[in-house]
């Protein structure tokens, strides 16, 4: 088991400008699950394949452990990258589907059969050893291709999009196994995925990349209360954040007749940048509905209102006494808003309600360079 | 043909009408026996089954719709490249059972004729060296998409199919699913490839053990690592930096020559030589397979794989020079071969025997029977003669190939090659994940 380090690593591809990763730096403790997220070409991928040595460092390292690998060979890395194959050996027994490839590495045969069994007790697959995968069931017959990786007993765990072959039903439940799993087994993980819902559920930290660039690494926790800038608080929640520039005129944010009123060291904050704007975010959960009239509060048509259940969604227009709706963006697109509203008071579509952002849950960003205030 | 809730989406370059009537709203794992096609399957971690569409046969995978996409798309650019690849027939998303539950998205693909995956060789007790020569054909096949910047990710030969290809056989990449395509692939991701290869194969040799289709003498891992062997050998001759003095210019030519026997056409030869002058260097900066079978296509219209063509560009020649017609051009007497020799022998193959092999593969298989038969006898014995004896002899004890229908690869052993069991002797547990 081993710490994993990217150190400034930074891949560009042959005839492009702009690095697919630049200057990578991320350290992961020994024993860790962490998330690389972020929209497609973000550079998560490929920050997965410099580790697993797939792709050339142009410059910085890779370390694990206190081990420089960045011109190490793949298979020399004592890495397992987990399911990219799980196709299973119909006529050998579990046990041998496990531990095939330590015969080959030419294992004694006593320590296989430890090491398979150590592995087949994490995985509940100990009665099933002598029997063959025809006989198992499809949650049992994932379980021994992962086992397969496990016996190897590398020091780091690689996972791309593992779940994304899956359905809705099966991803759930994979995900919450293997997120288990690994912490029955203690092995640094460092896993990949686009889903923020994934990254969320599963990682003890959260990388989020965007355009070859980390963003903010922190526990999702970090991630969902103070996202460092923009991108991160948009990216990160479901439904997504409502965001929104505005003027600030004395000492508020300036949202048609409405105004919502900033704290006073925000706007000492504000840069040149910025021109005189600011960019505010609220979570649809960070709303709560009010009477009319109510300061600080702003009107939202209801257009659609989804119901779950637990939990029940608004999405509204801003009308047009919010002078500014065409700068708010949310999950739902531009100059629309999201709002949690109590399942059992769910309002008409086409109502207007009254909502306010609740006390110290905003999230203030510079308008210039999307960076939190605070 | 299905519930009010499904609303198919094909995607398609060419589609098929006849696509719509197959059963879409059952899972495929349901599907009734008149739809399928029973060919053997190699391993594969989703549902898999053959289909007959409009007189030709379908494989199809149920896949994840992002997925399938993907790998169609893949494979339309594999073919593009021209690297030998399972030809591309569509996605269909959309699928739903009647009771509104959403079905998994598939890629359709067209099924190779004449091509058995590699379980289906092994039980065919074929020569001893069959895992050699499938090696080599796998072996070929990585180093083409390599050279085309395709990053595989899950070689085996499963993911494989294999075309008999004179003594040899010519390998198909089938599966596409964890492959990217590059500008260039990095030493890494290649020589990943190849260990992921090198294990799988193992692992599939042993399977074969463990089932008692492959001899347990027969040293899997040996084999396995036979592969990286050869890989490296032909990556190397088609892609090595070579230095020599001025004096031996010379070399330039061998090194043509020496692609040119491995089957490979060289595109662009780098060619740089020192400030003195005194020395040269040369890499092959673009190579192309199929030399023979590009050559033989050029002089005969005949599409064949690389070592049927080398095997008829010899009889060709021998031909040639039987007729003593080396002064001619060479494309007039290619057209004499064809019309006078090749495409009789070929014609006089009882179309109720057919299905059995190529043409090529047929021609191929003539030509040892005259070595054969010649030997014997002490004589040159005429191809018509040849031809007789091959059809009542040998082409009879064949199995069928075209599509092996109706058995299990498992069970395809030569004595019940010939009866075709029932459809629904298929085990639909072959399927593994």
């Amino acid at each position: 088991m081993a710490t994993v380090t990217f150190d400034s690593a930074t891949r560009i591809y042959p005839g492009t400008e702009r690095p697919a990763v630049d200057a990578l730096n991320l350290h992961i403790e020994d024993g860790e699950f962490l998330v690389l997220v972020g929209p497609s070409g973000c550079g998560k991928s490929t920050s997965l394949r410099m580790l697993a040595g797939l792709e050339d460092v142009n410059a910085g390292r890779i370390l694990i452990g206190d081990r420089d690998v960045t011109d190490v060979q793949p298979k020399d890395r004592d890495i397992a990258m987990v399911f990219q194959n799980y196709a299973l050996y119909p006529h050998m027994t579990v046990a041998d589907n496990m531990g095939f490839a330590l015969k080959i590495a030419g294992t004694p045969k006593a320590e296989i059969r430890t090491r398979v069994e150590e592995a087949a007790k994490i995985l509940d697959l100990s009665q099933y050893l002598d029997r063959k995968p025809k006989a198992l069931s499809g949650g049992q017959r994932q379980r021994v291709a992962m086992g397969r990786a496990i016996v190897r007993q590398p020091q780091v765990f690689l996972m791309d999009e593992p779940l994304s072959n899956l359905d809705a039903k099966l991803r759930v439940q994979t995900r919450t196994q293997i997120a288990s799993l690994q912490r029955r087994l203690g092995v640094t993980t460092v896993y990949v995925t686009h889903d923020q819902t994934e990254a969320l559920t599963m990682g003890d930290r959260i990388a989020v990349l965007k355009d070859g660039i980390l963003q903010q690494v922190g526990t999702p926790r970090d991630m969902y209360d103070t996202p460092a800038n923009v991108f991160v608080a948009g990216f990160i929640g479901s439904p997504a954040m409502n965001i929104g520039t505005f003027p600030v005129l004395d000492g508020a944010a300036s949202v048609g007749q409405s105004r919502l009123l900033l704290p006073r060291e925000a706007i000492s904050r504000l840069s040149d940048d910025d021109k005189g704007h600011i960019t505010v975010g609220f979570r649809p959960e960070s709303l709560d509905v009010v009477p009319a009239g109510t300061p600080d509060s702003f009107p939202v048509e209801v257009n659609i209102v989804e119901e779950l259940g637990s939990d029940a969604f608004v999405y509204g227009s801003l009308t047009n006494e919010f002078g500014q709706a065409s700068q708010v963006h949310s999950g739902a697109g531009d100059a629309q808003v999201i709002v949690r509203v109590d399942p059992r008071q769910v309002p008409a579509k086409g109502d207007a309600i009254h909502v306010r952002i609740r006390p110290n849950e905003q999230h203030l960003f510079h308008a210039g360079s999307g960076e939190r205030m605070s | 043909m299905s519930g009010t809730a499904q609303r198919l989406q094909i995607t398609a370059a060419s589609p098929d009408p006849a696509l719509l009537d197959l059963p879409w709203h059952v899972p495929l794992e349901d599907w009734p026996a008149e739809n399928l096609a029973a060919l053997p399957r190699g391993i594969s971690r989703h549902v898999v089954r053959f289909a007959r569409l409009s007189g030709r046969v379908i494989a199809i995978k149920e896949i994840g719709q992002t997925v399938a996409h993907r790998e169609y798309e893949l494979l339309r650019q594999l073919r593009k490249l021209d690297v030998p690849s399972v030809e591309p027939v569509g996605v269909i998303t959309g699928r739903r059972a009647p009771d509104g539950e959403p079905l998994e998205a598939v890629l359709i693909t067209q099924h190779l004729s004449f091509s058995l995956p590699y379980r289906a060789l092994f039980s065919q007790s074929l020569r001893p060296d069959t895992a050699t020569r499938l090696i080599d054909a796998l072996a070929v096949l990585m180093v083409r998409l390599h050279l085309a910047g395709f990053y595989w990710g899950d070689v085996s030969l499963s993911n494989t199919l294999f075309r008999r290809d004179a003594e040899t056989f010519a390998a198909y990449l089938v599966d596409a699913e964890t492959g990217d395509l590059h500008d260039r692939l990095s030493v890494g991701q290649r020589s990943y490839d190849l260990e992921v290869a090198r294990v799988n194969i193992i692992g599939e040799l042993m399977d074969l053990q463990a089932g008692e289709f492959l001899d347990e003498d027969e040293d899997a891992v040996a084999i396995g690592d036979a592969l990286a062997e050869r890989y490296q050998e032909l990556w190397k001759a088609l892609t090595e930096v070579e230095s020599f003095g001025y004096g031996e210019r010379w070399r330039v030519q061998a090194r043509i020559d020496r692609l040119n026997d491995l089957g490979f056409d060289v595109g662009e030869l780098d060619i740089t030589t020192d400030v003195e002058g005194t020395s040269v260097r040369i890499q092959p900066k673009v190579v192309d397979a199929g030399h023979h079978s590009r050559r033989l296509m050029r002089l005969t219209g005949l599409d064949v794989q690389e070592n049927q063509a080398r095997r008829l560009l010899n009889d060709l020649d021998e031909f040639r020079a039987a007729t003593d017609r080396q002064a001619e051009d060479e494309s007039f007497v290619a057209h004499d071969w064809l019309t006078e020799i090749f495409e009789p022998a070929v014609r006089s193959v009882p179309r109720e025997l057919r299905t059995k092999l190529e043409p090529a593969q047929v021609y191929h298989e003539l030509l040892d029977h005259r070595w054969y038969l010649s030997q014997q006898q002490g004589r040159d014995v005429p191809m018509p003669e040849v031809v007789t004896s091959y059809v009542r002899n040998i082409l009879p004890t064949r199995p069928d190939e075209q599509a092996v229908l109706g058995t299990r690869a498992e069970d395809l052993r030569d004595s019940d090659t010939v009866g075709a069991p029932r459809v629904d002797d298929l085990d639909p547990d072959q399927l593994i994940g």
